[in-house]
């Protein structure tokens, strides 16, 4: 334990470098931009800018890109509040309780909120990373191919049993995922599949690619349809309604510590910050004496999604680095620019890369103080970003994302590449198949079927290994329970209905 | 999203979209299938053969297919998909945006982007010229200072380009 503290003290050493704290402050800036727009999220504002850092030291590039992150998560509390549009589908709970309390004049109060339990959820995520993450990762050291296949596997079965889409669906797009990432060069065997003699197709799929175009052009699609109107509610922050809102927070400190919990939870189980934010607003509601004045602009109704998204944001963290399974699309691609940067993901970059690990555990801690700080003075000019009209925003993000897409590999194809991902992106998104799960398919794909490979070799293919011993079966176990949980739950109060009364 | 508009709404149902899209994943999963069983799904010498992995990740893809089928099937023919009006905003941008990423291959990608955001503010946003040439010529100015100045990135150019001597 004390170690870790040694080894904090010299992340923040790293962290605190000027350049460093600089490319803080544009991350979070960026960051906050790709937040308020509409087709520019977390996942493919990362990817865009993923090119850009090849030429940094690691350290510097995953500041950098963290940062743009937790930038990316406050930006989605500014369009809740002043717009009632959600910037990123995490924010929505925020809407029902931060537009209405813009709408009567209490914006500034409804942001001071929102940023500031954004902070409390990160902050406790960050503290649970430093405690947690080098024992999972310690533990994770001696994990065999099997135990590997195993943690992939309840990553993926929690998707199932936890999104409020079709567990088929769910399934259909994860394995389509999948499928992308089998494309290409096989690696054990060195045999071309799946290419049908297209020779654009022999390096497979590049995800940034997939998260460019589902992410990106799917959204502004889906933003067309919806015929955007911007009509926003002015926002003017000053030190006096910082203040006077910081006195009333403490009040909430049991739905926040209650939301930091939701959202750790399910930020480490890759769930994400959109179910983390919905559970939590929902219990708030339900438990909270104000309960029925929710929705009318009841500052806990701001509270409890904001803490929970970003607990969960910042805890999908942990399992990228501590086992190299990503709990977010953003955290997916960032485990990608891990790959790209020649450093392995998972338990050993404790032991490989600890300055590297160190270093950016301690700019998640000075990247969300910069951010608070930052976020909280230049309200106004974010909220003067989205008073440009959907006719420009519309283009230049278009051409954003054919640019990025093009710097991924220097190739044109990617940019055909990115519009038939778009195009898709919004078919599923329309018709309710989630688009995480297909993301982090691709991401995991190569690793999760080397696992499942190497663990069959060992077994002569017997599937028997997945159970061999205590420590995969229970791994195996959990993931059963967990893609089964819908069963689980209707089962559970189908027992509690016959025997208690109704619910 | 989908709401089910009272007066003046029609266009395609979603059950017909959600039936679409089960076939169109189930297309995809006989491709995965095929592709696998063409380098080998079973055992080589060497342990599993190049199509083993994707091969039961198609036929997983077969099975969720179906079932997604059947419940598009049993879906009541009655919620919109989008109105025929909605799809054509969603057109609006999705044509002009693949004349774009295919005109970029042979002109580079500055005179498309040029060409793209005129069209929406012209066209969509009914702007004025001025305003129009200022934020179309403005923007891939920025992206060419910043990308191939600043960061030594180049980004793909055309005979246009190329006549300036860029």
């Amino acid at each position: 334990m004390l170690e870790n503290f040694i080894n904090l003290y010299h992340g923040f050493y790293i962290a605190g470098d000027p350049f460093n704290i600089l490319l803080m402050v544009i991350g979070i800036l960026l960051g906050v931009i790709i937040g308020v727009l509409p087709g520019l999220g977390g996942a493919n504002g990362v990817a865009i800018l993923l090119p850009l850092t090849f030429s940094m030291s690691p350290t510097s590039a995953i500041i950098l890109l963290t940062c743009i992150y937790w930038g990316a998560l406050f930006g989605g509390a500014i369009t809740s509040v002043l717009f009632n549009i959600p910037g990123e589908p995490w924010s929505v709970a925020t809407t029902f309780d931060g537009h209405p309390m813009a709408r009567s004049g209490r914006a500034g109060e409804a942001l001071t909120a929102a940023f500031t339990s954004s902070f409390v959820g990160a902050f406790f995520a960050i503290v649970m990373i430093t405690m947690i993450a080098p024992l999972v990762a310690q533990f994770a050291l001696q994990f065999g191919p099997a135990e590997k296949f195993a943690v992939y596997f309840l990553a993926f079965a929690s998707f199932v049993g936890m999104s409020k889409e079709p567990p088929a669906k769910t399934i259909v797009s994860m394995m389509i995922g999948f499928a992308l990432a089998a494309v290409g060069l096989d690696m054990v065997t060195g045999q071309l599949r799946l290419t049908f003699g297209f020779s654009e197709l022999l390096n497979g799929f590049d995800f940034l690619i997939a998260v460019i175009g589902l992410f990106g052009i799917g959204e502004i699609l889906l933003t067309m349809e919806e015929g955007l109107e911007f009509r926003g509610k002015a926002a003017k922050i000053d030190p006096r309604v910082v203040w006077k809102t910081w006195k009333t927070l403490p009040k909430y400190w049991m739905t926040s510590l209650r939301s930091c919990i939701i959202g750790c939870w399910m930020g480490i189980t890759p769930a994400g910050a959109t179910p983390a934010s919905f559970m939590s607003y929902g219990i708030a509601k339900r438990v909270s004496k104000n309960g029925k004045n929710f929705g009318n602009g009841e500052i806990e109704g701001v509270v409890a999604p904001e803490t929970a998204a970003h607990a969960a944001g910042t805890a999908a963290m942990l399992p990228m680095l501590a086992l190299g399974v990503p709990g977010s699309p953003t955290a997916a691609v960032l485990l990608g620019g891990l790959l790209i940067w020649g450093l392995q993901p998972g338990p050993m970059l404790f032991v490989e890369q600890a300055e590297f690990v160190w270093g950016l555990i301690a700019s998640m801690y000075l990247g969300n103080i910069v951010g608070l700080i930052l976020v909280l003075t230049t309200v106004p000019l974010f909220a003067s970003i989205l008073r440009i009209p959907f006719s420009i925003i519309a283009p230049v993000i278009l051409v954003i994302c054919a640019i990025g897409a093009y710097t991924v590999n220097n190739n044109v194809f990617d940019v055909l590449m990115m519009m038939v991902f778009g195009v898709l992106g919004y078919l599923l998104k329309k018709t309710n198949y989630p688009l995480a799960p297909l993301v982090l398919a691709i991401v995991l794909g190569d690793s999760a079927e080397e696992a499942f490979r190497q663990s069959l070799l060992a077994s002569g293919g017997s599937l028997a290994v997945f159970w061999s011993n205590g420590l995969v079966s229970s791994i195996m176990g959990l993931g059963v329970v967990a893609g089964l949980w819908p069963l689980i739950a209707i089962l559970f109060s189908k027992l509690r209905g016959h025997s208690a009364q109704p619910a | 999203m989908e709401q089910a508009h009272g007066a003046g709404g029609a266009g395609p149902k979603q059950r017909a979209v959600e039936i679409g899209t089960a076939l169109l994943t189930l297309l995809f999963g006989l491709i995965v299938v095929y592709g696998s069983y063409l380098v080998g799904v079973g055992w080589g010498s060497d342990g599993p053969q190049a199509g083993f992995f994707p091969f039961y990740i198609g036929v997983i893809i077969l099975g969720c297919s179906l079932i997604n089928l059947v419940q598009g099937l049993r879906e009541e023919d009655r919620t919109l998909f989008a109105e025929w009006g909605q799809l054509g905003q969603v057109l609006k941008v999705l044509i002009p945006s693949c004349i774009y990423v295919a005109l970029v291959p042979f002109l580079g990608i500055y005179l498309p982007s040029v060409l793209l955001i005129l069209l929406f503010m012209i066209w969509l946003g009914k702007y004025g010229w001025p305003l129009a040439l200022a934020v179309a010529l403005g923007v891939p100015a920025f992206f060419y200072m910043t990308l191939e100045r600043w960061f030594l990135i180049p980004l793909p150019k055309g005979p246009i380009e190329a006549m300036l001597g860029l």
